[in-house]
């Protein structure tokens, strides 16, 4: 083997439907070929338009003497046949080439992922992230890439006012540690971003019945700009009033844990309804609750403008509060 | 007239057909058979026997004898294994136009026993307005012995080229008698219970036998009807709601769960799951997984019809419910559904008024139509539970 190709594995698969981490570990791999070998050449193929054969032409030796990496990407829509040349390459890797394969994961074009992990290649695993925690860490991870420190309120204030996008949050991070100094703080995070990227409905359903009604409509405006689903709203709504009616309903001698098994909530949300309940009748219950049933027929195609219809329900709804 | 004999309480229908099917036997012997023609579209309220009054249809149609009923052609189409007879039982939510197409090519054929070729599309206001669009012209001018049974609850859930196309034949709701008879004569049940089930089912013959056959399904229906005293409260209200519309899921499920497993197991083995040979035993063919996941969307749109079915047979029981106590409130001396809970009855009809009763009898049929219209079922049952709690919320 040459000298350097320790560093990079002859045939790396990426999986992972997380597109900037899948870039980031092909081009650490194209990275770790050019630090050593500064002229090497980089092949940039896209799935759908690798011919058979392409591979075999690429990777065979050249005349000078020269390194290769050969970065196929969306791996998924391989052919048939290049997919078969692949999996066979894989097993039997040229010595001066470099093979960088990415994959989303999924069904398709699974013969690859499969083939090619039997035939010894290297595999990085690029999932998105889920939870709230994790980008959290996702945060901190890229702060400290760039040789500085983030306090926790600072991360969470960046990932509410960012949202989940890792794309975006890695800009804001890079950002960030380049306009300021020494520890990143709320302060500084609260200089540059303010507000909230992402509204959910809940947020939205809680404004509402707590009768803030300029708060709520100006949410909801935003989550729908944002591009929250209108019926996600409309089901939010409709939980949120459920569990005023449930707990408001519920017998009076009812406590803790007990109540918690009555009403199917666990206790820390009980508690939250109960603070909402104040101002709030069976009436007034009902009539918002109607509010949401045309709010959720009008969204589900009755009605010509789903925010309209929103934005009338979270007006019924805050309207229905005073009254008992 | 034999098989014609089995439809309740429908005797004019029953006299057309009857004419039309000499009439048929008559083009077959090569007259001018005045009173048959190749479009039939039979209408009538649920449980009025639509499928069975054309299903009599198309086998006096079959028959040499014109429905003698026992013949081997009668008994054919009874269980449905007639050549000649394609029918087609939408289980979705909807009848494509693509279905409807294949639909066509079927009908197109000629007769296999030289008689009739039929098509009897049940349900067939379950197709979309391209799926009806796509049968025109097959409805309108057919080859020569092909003749079209469309079933629809009325004339007008069909578009109007369609229903300008077919002869309607119109079904009415058989009377309490004819039913709590039918029942009492054909599947021996008490006379009591007969004319029970006759009377809550309010004229649905299928309804009525499942009513009178079933305990589980007389369970239920005193589930139902105990919602309106139980709705005292909002929280009561939500919670009945919830019920109401797990129950339906629990059925949903219930009637769906081995069919979808059977169904599923059969589509693996056709795409080659567990046989041997060259080139398989390597799990699915290709296209397997495709056409796996288009029979889940089939299977998830069929218990989405189920769920909804079922939460409509406890929404008319409700109406029929408010129905009688309207009737007494305004006196009509017509006889109870519901007679075994007339005292609950008329306590309501004397606490409310009139006008309540029917802005709840409007809740049950807004919430009917929300239904249809996709509105996520909590939600709209919930906002009918408050609205009968309280007719007088504004909507």
């Amino acid at each position: 083997m040459l000298p350097g190709m320790a560093t990079a594995a002859p045939v790396t698969l990426v999986v992972g439907d997380e597109e900037l981490l899948a870039d980031r570990a092909v081009s650490s791999v194209v990275a770790a070929v050019r630090a050593d070998d500064p002229g090497a050449e980089v092949h940039d193929l896209v799935g759908g338009k690798v011919e058979p054969g392409e591979l075999t032409g690429l990777s065979s030796p050249s005349l000078f003497g020269e390194r290769s990496v050969i970065v196929i990407r969306s791996a998924q829509d391989l052919a048939k046949d290049v997919i078969a040349e692949v999996v066979k390459y894989a097993a039997h890797p040229a010595e001066d080439a470099v093979l960088v394969l990415a994959h989303p994961g999924g069904v398709k074009g699974k013969a690859l992922v499969e083939g090619v992990k039997k035939a010894g290649a290297d595999v990085v695993t690029v999932s998105k992230l889920t939870k709230p925690a994790e980008r959290l860490d996702f945060i901190k991870g890229e702060i400290k890439r760039a040789g500085r420190s983030i306090s926790p309120g600072a991360a969470q204030a960046l990932l509410d006012a960012v949202g989940s996008d890792l794309r975006e949050l890695a800009a804001a991070c890079g950002q960030l540690a380049f306009d300021t100094e020494g520890k990143i703080d709320e302060a500084a995070v609260a200089r540059y971003h303010r507000g909230r990227a992402e509204v959910s409905g809940f947020t939205i359903a809680d404004l509402a019945i707590e009768g803030r009604l300029g708060e709520a409509l100006e949410q909801l405006r935003w989550a729908l700009a944002t591009g929250v689903a209108p019926v996600l709203i409309v089901s939010a709504l409709a939980g949120g009033l459920r569990s005023l009616a449930k707990v408001g309903g519920a017998p009076r001698n009812l406590r803790g844990g007990q109540l918690a098994s009555h009403v199917g909530m666990p206790p820390w949300k009980i508690d939250r309804v109960k603070r909402q309940l104040g101002g709030w009748g069976q009436d007034g219950i009902s009539r918002a609750m109607q509010a949401v049933a045309v709010a959720d027929e009008q969204v589900k195609g009755a009605g010509t403008d789903p925010a309209y219809a929103l934005e009338r329900a979270v007006q019924i709804i805050v309207a229905s509060r005073t009254g008992r | 007239m034999g098989v014609f004999e089995d439809l309740v309480g429908q005797d004019r229908a029953a006299a057309v057909l009857g004419q039309a099917a000499s009439a048929a036997a008559d083009v077959l012997a090569g007259g001018r058979g005045a009173g048959m023609t190749h479009a039939w579209l039979f209408t009538g309220p649920p449980g009025s026997g639509r499928s069975d009054a054309a299903r009599a249809f198309a086998a006096a149609l079959l028959c040499p004898d014109q429905g003698c009923g026992h013949c081997d052609s009668c008994h054919q189409v009874e269980i449905g294994s007639h050549p000649d007879l394609t029918w087609v039982r939408p289980e979705g939510l909807s009848y494509s136009a693509k279905q409807t197409r294949d639909l066509v090519l079927k009908g197109a054929g000629a007769p296999t026993l030289g008689r009739w070729r039929i098509v009897l599309f049940e349900d067939a206001d379950r197709a979309t307005e391209a799926a009806a669009n796509a049968l025109l012209k097959a409805i309108e001018e057919p080859p020569p012995r092909t003749v079209w049974l469309l079933c629809a609850p009325s004339p007008d859930d069909m578009i109007i080229t369609i229903r300008s196309r077919c002869r309607v034949v119109t079904l009415r709701t058989p009377s309490t008698e004819a039913v709590a008879h039918v029942l009492a004569t054909r599947d021996n049940v008490p006379d009591d219970m007969a004319w029970f089930a006759a009377r809550a089912a309010h004229g649905d013959v299928g309804r009525a036998r499942r009513l009178a056959l079933d305990e589980e399904v007389r369970r239920r229906r005193e589930e139902v009807l105990s919602i309106p005293a139980s709705l005292t409260g909002v929280g009561e209200c939500i919670a009945a709601a919830e019920r109401l519309v797990k129950t339906s899921a629990e059925d949903a499920d219930a009637a769906t769960a081995t069919l979808n497993e059977v169904e599923t197991a059969e589509l693996r083995r056709v795409y080659g799951e567990g046989s041997s040979g060259k080139g398989l035993g390597k799990g699915l063919v290709r296209g397997g997984a495709g056409a796996l996941k288009e029979l889940e969307t089939l299977q998830k749109s069929r218990a989405t019809r189920i769920k909804r079915d079922s939460i409509d047979v406890a929404l008319l029981d409700l109406v029929a419910y408010y129905r009688d106590v309207l009737a007494v409130q305004l006196g009509a001396g017509v006889g109870l559904a519901n007679e075994d809970r007339r005292r609950e009855v008329e306590t309501l009809a004397a606490r409310s008024t009139p006008e309540d009763t029917l802005r709840r009898t409007e809740a049950i049929m807004i919430c009917r139509e929300r239904l249809a219209a996709n509105v996520n079922p909590q939600i709209a049952v919930e906002a009918m539970t408050l609205a009968l709690r309280d007719p007088r919320v504004p909507r």
